[in-house]
């Protein structure tokens, strides 16, 4: 298993701040100019990077992302270029920064489970999250993983049972992201009122760190939710800022972002 | 928690590859309906609604002039259309609304491909007083311009979804995010044999009427089983549903049919169990069209209601068994058996059922006399008026012009 995401967290924590990770989608708009706003988002502070690798059928996002995924696609931004001409590139201009892919379950199996892990890990990546790949579904996608010492960040709703959020909070692989609403990816105005509750429980079970995200876009919301978690995550208000604004926009808002993160 | 082979599966086929959002209302579902299968009221429902609602048990037709004209098996239409609604489709969605209401649920969502399936729903809906909002792809209201008609006036929102290929694969993915964010209230029938267990089990189950109906009919006309039931696949559902109680009579032979669009070398087809790999789409493991990276393909037929690049995974399982047999039929083959049908049998069969006629021929040829072969008429040609008659109609037959 990983250290480098533990390790991110605990410096997060010690500067007093609850930790950024940063979504962006690999080819929005093109494979070198998404390598800029993933080293622009470090530059403004994240902490981790999450690599969006496009699929063509998002479920679980919302239509910023799914513009997005679009985008990319028609930029030719598949696993195997994420992987050979963005991670490595990622990883050269920002060294100290854990990288974690965030895709779907078909695009992962395509390239083979195992071949993945190992693909994966050789440029750099840490962890992967899976959007629609449930505990029941994840056995044998996990134990390729875990012999590749690739860790399957798992999620929690806020229509999990608590027992059954327990039981992935206990389980978990590299941190807990916690969806903070039912719904799709995308920017909010407001977030459900028991979330807080909802972090706390997951966090008392949880052995790795815990972090909210889905509807989070500015530094109000982080500070609201930095007492319950251990890091928030970004995604949609960081793709619209880059790709309406350029990379500079994204590091402003990742920057504005870890002011409210402070403690 | 962590099971190497989940429940719901189909061999290799199947499983639940949704977000976790979604899973505990599905784990609801699941018990939901399977306490409804232990209620005998409840089936009971069911059966009364498609009895004096649906107009079941539809008939089955001795189709004797295509008989005569194959040469080959002697041939029986199974009259789906003839079903209220015009397809096959209401037999599921009175089974789930009825599930729905049972289960509390406020209001009702949709996707539909050709639109069969959001009339039905609407209908049931329309019936039980629930509301409805069918998602449909953009391309598909433009060329079913009939059922968006039919849904409105049902009293259904119809929510065109501009997304990809704007079709039914993306109907269903929008359907599948509005649900994400609904999920406490709102029931989503799903209207073919695909996606998340328990989805293909209880449309299956729902659909096994047109199988049952088979046997018993036969039975009753032949004092045995038929040689051959033939169906045409886009998710799956009238396939199975007619095929499914024939799976242990091993003597009978299945046999799904597939848009082959513009020819399988052409790319531009909806034929995943012929040329499909194993991956996820709409939360199941079946067969499906994509490219090496694992991108969803974009399907192709004339009738929207096959033009899904995905396939239920139990019709995946009895394809990769060997149980079924898969054929094809181009668009150009299914609009040839339209009008044949049209002018043989005095039915206008839908688009997508046309492909199963068009499948049929070569295998009555095959069977030969004294064998019967089932086919199974998903539905009534009605709503596909516009996309053929833009082809032109050929001219009258035995009329002097
Ligand atoms: C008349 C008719 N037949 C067949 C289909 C294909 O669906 P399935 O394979 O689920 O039966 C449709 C779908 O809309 C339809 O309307």
């Amino acid at each position: 298993m990983s250290g480098e995401l533990g390790k991110a967290f605990a410096r997060a924590k010690a500067r007093g701040e609850g930790a950024l990770v940063a979504y962006a989608m690999a080819g929005d708009p093109d494979l070198p100019r998404s390598v800029d706003v993933f080293a622009a988002m470090v530059e403004g502070g994240a902490d981790v990077l999450e690599i969006g690798v496009a699929f063509s059928d998002p479920i679980a996002d919302g239509p910023v992302i799914q513009a997005a995924s679009e985008r990319a696609l028609k930029a030719g931004a598949n696993l195997r270029r994420v992987l050979d001409e963005v991670v490595p590139e990622v990883r050269r201009r920002c060294p100290e920064t854990p990288l974690v892919i965030m895709t779907y379950v078909n695009v992962v199996m395509a390239l083979g489970e195992e071949r993945y892990a190992k693909l994966a890990r050789e440029r750099g990546i840490v962890g992967t999250i899976l959007p629609d790949l449930p505990p029941e579904e994840s056995a044998g996608i996990r134990a390729a993983f875990d012999r590749e010492g690739m860790d399957l960040i798992p999620l929690c709703a806020p229509t999990t049972p608590p027992a059954r959020a327990e039981a992935i909070a206990k389980d978990a692989r590299g941190f807990v992201y916690c969806v903070s609403v039912a719904g799709v990816t995308g920017m909010r105005s407001e977030l459900p009122p028991d979330l807080s509750q909802r972090l706390d429980l997951v966090r008392r079970a949880a052995s790795v760190p815990v972090v909210a995200g889905f509807g989070i876009s500015n530094a109000e919301t982080a500070r609201t939710l930095v007492a319950h978690a251990d890091g928030v995550v970004v995604g949609s208000a960081l793709v619209r800022a880059a790709y309406t604004d350029g990379p500079g926009a994204a590091r402003r808002l990742c920057a504005d972002i870890k002011q409210g993160l402070k403690r | 928690m962590t099971t190497d082979t989940a429940v719901g599966r189909f061999g290799r086929y199947g499983g639940r590859y949704v977000p976790e959002t979604l899973v505990p209302a599905l784990l609801e579902l699941e018990e939901a309906y399977a306490k409804a299968q232990q209620d005998t009221g409840f089936g009971d429902e069911v059966t009364r609604v498609l009895r004096e609602f649906v107009g079941r048990p539809t008939t089955l037709t001795p189709a004797h002039r295509l008989t005569e004209s194959w040469g080959g098996a002697q041939v029986w239409l199974k009259r789906e259309d003839l079903a209220h609604t015009g397809a096959h489709k209401i037999n599921n969605t009175v089974g789930q609304v009825l599930l729905a209401r049972r289960m509390g649920k406020k209001r009702i969502i949709a996707e539909t491909g050709a639109g069969q399936h959001g009339v039905a729903t609407a209908t049931a809906c329309a019936l039980f007083g629930l509301p409805c909002e069918v998602f449909m792809g953009a391309l598909d209201v433009e060329r079913q311009a009939l059922n968006v008609f039919r849904m409105r006036a049902l009293g259904a929102v119809v929510r065109p979804v501009e997304s990809g290929s704007r079709t039914l694969k993306d109907a269903m993915n929008e359907a599948m995010r509005v649900w994400v964010s609904q999920v406490q209230d709102t029931y989503y029938v799903i209207g073919s044999a695909a996606g998340p267990h328990p989805y293909p089990t209880i449309v299956r189950d729902f659909q096994s009427v047109i199988g049952r109906e088979i046997r018993a009919q036969t039975l009753a006309a032949l004092g045995r089983l038929p040689d051959a039931i033939i169906a045409c696949v886009g998710g799956g559902s009238n396939a199975i549903g007619a095929l499914h109680p024939f799976i242990p009579d091993t003597a009978v032979r299945l046999v799904g049919v597939e848009a082959a669009g513009h020819g399988l070398q052409s790319g531009q087809h909806g034929a995943s169990l012929t040329l499909g790999t194993e991956g996820v789409l709409h939360g199941s493991r079946s067969l499906v069209l994509q490219d090496e990276h694992g991108q969803i393909q974009e399907a192709h037929s004339i009738s929207a209601g096959l033009d899904y690049p995905g396939v239920g995974p139990e019709l995946a399982h009895l394809a990769k068994t060997g149980r079924m047999e898969v054929r094809t039929a181009t668009d150009d083959e299914a609009l040839a058996a339209f009008y044949e049908v049209a002018r043989t049998e005095g039915i206008l069969p839908a688009l997508e059922t046309s492909h199963a006629f068009a499948a049929a021929r070569s295998l009555a040829r095959d069977m030969g006399k004294g064998q019967h072969l089932i086919i199974n008429c998903s539905g009534r040609g009605d709503k596909d008026v516009a996309t053929i008659s833009a082809r032109g109609v050929p001219p009258a037959t035995g009329v002097k012009s």
